[in-house]
């Protein structure tokens, strides 16, 4: 296999407490291929938006990589000094962020903010990045970009703003773009939309995409592969359709029943029981065994490593070691 | 018709969005009125769920507000078990709100943070009157229990609970004066599916246990379908369909709702080409003449820019748009 553009390697995410340590990312480990899509599902507090931040090096203090590596392309990323980390942050990886109203300055025209970013990071005269610019709005479908770019951001609709962040991730033309929740702010019929923008235009641009969302419907029409993390810990990863159709970590089958779905009533939903663990009470072991149904007596003791399964899937979990224990089950 | 419960007609409401009156003299500016609902029908039978469901800004809350008397109609009017509401009387609707109740979207804004959450579940008894001294803490504790916490969970501040937990409390509140009626505003749209499936999946089994009627306000159309009898879709705060649920989504009428349910990423993985979804909600301050849909929709004709529509009868309920109904033929008008 060629080699990936994104490397994550055992990456460990720790926020110091008065109370302790708490491990809010414990050894997550994955790769991101060229042009890809990855989705990365889970619950609140399970790690994902963490995970989008510790690769931008954009951790908020005192949240801090404490282990593993990050790779991009070859280059170690994740111990760059800032300076490194900035030239590196907006032109070679992009983000979009949930909130659109947040992630724009009020104060400058969307023209001055796109043709900033622009020649922050290429070498373009100003008349040529606010060429650029236009281009840019028009082809995330901004309609009448050349008069709409001198408009602050509070002229344009939840919609448009969004599609201004886009364009803004893009300017540079970025390798990766991070697109942290970037529809949950928005009405159905916008989010498809977006979807359906951003997935063209990374496309177009050969950009990887690492999508963050806890929806995974958008996942499903979206990525190309799925991860799904749990309490910090990558539960799953593999192709989407087998992880939606076929899920084998008890907890993704779990989840994937909680979800309702259009086409088909079922009269109750699946409900996991309990809760996700507290960073400051995560089990010994897997961290899903309090929940688990199919739980024996080793996932009270080991943690499960990634096990590999047939196609490129990966599931961290004690039900598919070929080493059985003769367990109970 | 006795098993009707609530009945909604001709409900409108408007918001006074206007300048200031000096800014208005001084522009020269008329008042500026947003119509949050308009002229909206329908009944809700008793035992049953009836769902609106709508994008931001389409009069889902406003109508809950209304039903539940936080806020005037504008004009219409509804009718509780055969009894108008009238807003104007205090004890009247002090009567009726006993058996009316609602579950809010946020749980974490809905509970008092500063009270335990004993008085919180007990705090409709008490305002009805409904029991006294023991017996309270005694029901406030079968009510915890129903709904999935301990009894020792009544001295206990809001802040030491989850999200999901919260929302029990909520509903714990909502059951204590004995409704009929629950009006539900997003139960779940703060939670996450894992947690959302086991609040769905209460929310039902204590309206099979006690026979509740829901209103069920949501965005989300997977939630609706799996949960109501009815559906009710809201653009631009007009009711343009009404359909039982499992046909609404077969045979959607109205084309809002084809583009609606197209919308929705769904995990099917069907590949199936969606048409795709164009523009956004105009301003309700200054919506689009006739049918509010027009600009968006695909079928527009010359009527559906001049004449709102009005709801006829389909195969599946009733829808408000102009492909339903043949054109009439044009005779000189002199109105």
């Amino acid at each position: 296999m060629a080699e990936p553009l994104l490397s994550v390697r055992d990456l460990v995410v720790e926020f110091p407490t008065r109370r302790g340590t708490l491990r809010a990312l414990d050894k997550v480990s994955f790769d991101i291929a060229e042009g890809e899509v990855l989705g990365m599902v889970g619950e609140s507090g399970a790690g994902k938006s963490l995970t989008g931040a510790a690769i931008i090096g954009l951790l908020e203090p005192p949240g801090r990589v404490a282990g593993g590596e990050i790779w991009l392309r070859g280059q170690r990323i994740d111990n760059l000094p800032r300076e490194a980390m900035r030239r590196i942050r907006g032109r070679r990886i992009g983000m979009v962020f949930q909130d659109p109203l947040t992630s724009l300055n009020p104060l400058y025209t969307v023209a001055q903010q796109l043709i900033e970013t622009i020649r922050t990071h290429m070498d373009v005269s100003d008349k040529e990045a606010r060429a650029r610019a236009v281009a840019l709005l028009d082809r995330v479908g901004i309609p009448a970009a050349a008069r709409r770019i001198d408009d602050y951001p509070h002229h344009f609709s939840g919609g448009m703003r969004q599609r201004v962040v886009i364009a803004l991730a893009l300017a540079a033309e970025p390798e990766l773009v991070i697109a942290d929740e970037p529809t949950t702010a928005l009405d159905v019929s916008v989010q498809a939309q977006i979807i359906d923008v951003l997935k063209e235009i990374c496309a177009e641009r050969g950009a990887s995409v690492m999508l963050i969302t806890h929806d995974m419907g958008v996942i499903a029409e979206t990525a190309d592969r799925v991860a799904v993390l749990y309490a910090g810990r990558l539960a799953e990863i593999g192709p989407v359709r087998d992880v939606i159709q076929a899920a084998e970590h008890p907890y993704t089958v779990g989840l994937m029943g909680s979800i309702p779905t259009l086409t088909q009533a079922a009269e109750r939903l699946t409900q996991i029981p309990g809760a996700m663990p507290r960073l400051n009470a995560i089990p010994q072991g897997c961290a899903f065994n309090p929940r688990c149904t199919r739980v024996m007596d080793r996932c009270r003791r080991d943690r499960p490593e990634l096990i590999a399964r047939s196609g490129a899937r990966h599931v961290a979990c004690w039900l598919y070691d070929s080493a059985k224990e003769t367990a109970n089950v | 018709m006795s098993d009707v419960l609530l009945t909604v007609s001709g409900l409108t409401r408007r918001f006074d969005v206007s300048k200031p009156l000096l800014n208005r003299v001084i522009e020269r500016e008329q008042k500026q009125f947003l119509t949050a609902t308009a002229d909206v029908n329908f009944e809700i039978r008793r035992g049953e769920t009836f769902a609106l469901v709508g994008e931001s800004g389409s009069g889902k809350s406003t109508i809950a507000k209304m039903i539940v008397g936080l806020l005037e109609p504008s004009a219409g009017e509804i009718r509780f078990d055969g009894k108008v509401m009238d807003f104007a009387s205090g004890a009247a609707m002090r009567q009726l709100r006993r058996r009316f109740q609602m579950i809010f979207q946020d749980p974490f804004a809905s509970l008092n943070p500063r009270w335990r959450v004993g008085d919180i579940i007990a705090e409709p008894i008490r305002t009805f009157g409904l029991l006294r001294g023991a017996a309270i803490s005694n029901e406030v504790g079968r009510l915890l229990e129903l709904v999935g916490l301990s009894r020792a969970d009544i001295e206990k501040f809001p802040h030491e609970f989850s999200g999901g937990q919260r929302q029990r409390i909520a509903i714990a509140r909502a059951l204590s004066s004995k409704p009929e009626f629950i009006v539900c505003d997003e139960p779940t749209s703060a939670l996450d599916v894992s947690v959302q499936a086991q609040i769905l999946n209460l929310m039902r089994d204590l309206q099979d246990e006690f026979g509740l009627t829901y209103l069920l306000i949501s965005h989300d159309l997977s939630v609706v379908r799996h949960m109501s009898n009815r559906i009710g879709v809201l653009y631009l705060g007009r009711l343009v369909e009404v359909a039982e649920a499992k046909r609404l989504f077969l045979e959607p009428q109205h084309p809002y709702t084809r583009m609606l349910l197209d919308a929705v990423p769904d995990l099917a993985l069907s590949g199936r080409r969606r048409t795709p979804v164009t523009g956004e909600i105009p301003n309700p301050i200054n919506p689009p003449s006739g049918c509010t849909f027009h600009p968006r929709c695909q079928h527009v004709m010359a009527r559906c820019r001049s004449d709102i529509p009005v709801s006829t009868a389909t195969a599946t309920g009733e829808a408000a748009c102009h492909l339903l109904v043949p054109e009439p033929i044009r005779e000189p008008q002199n109105s």
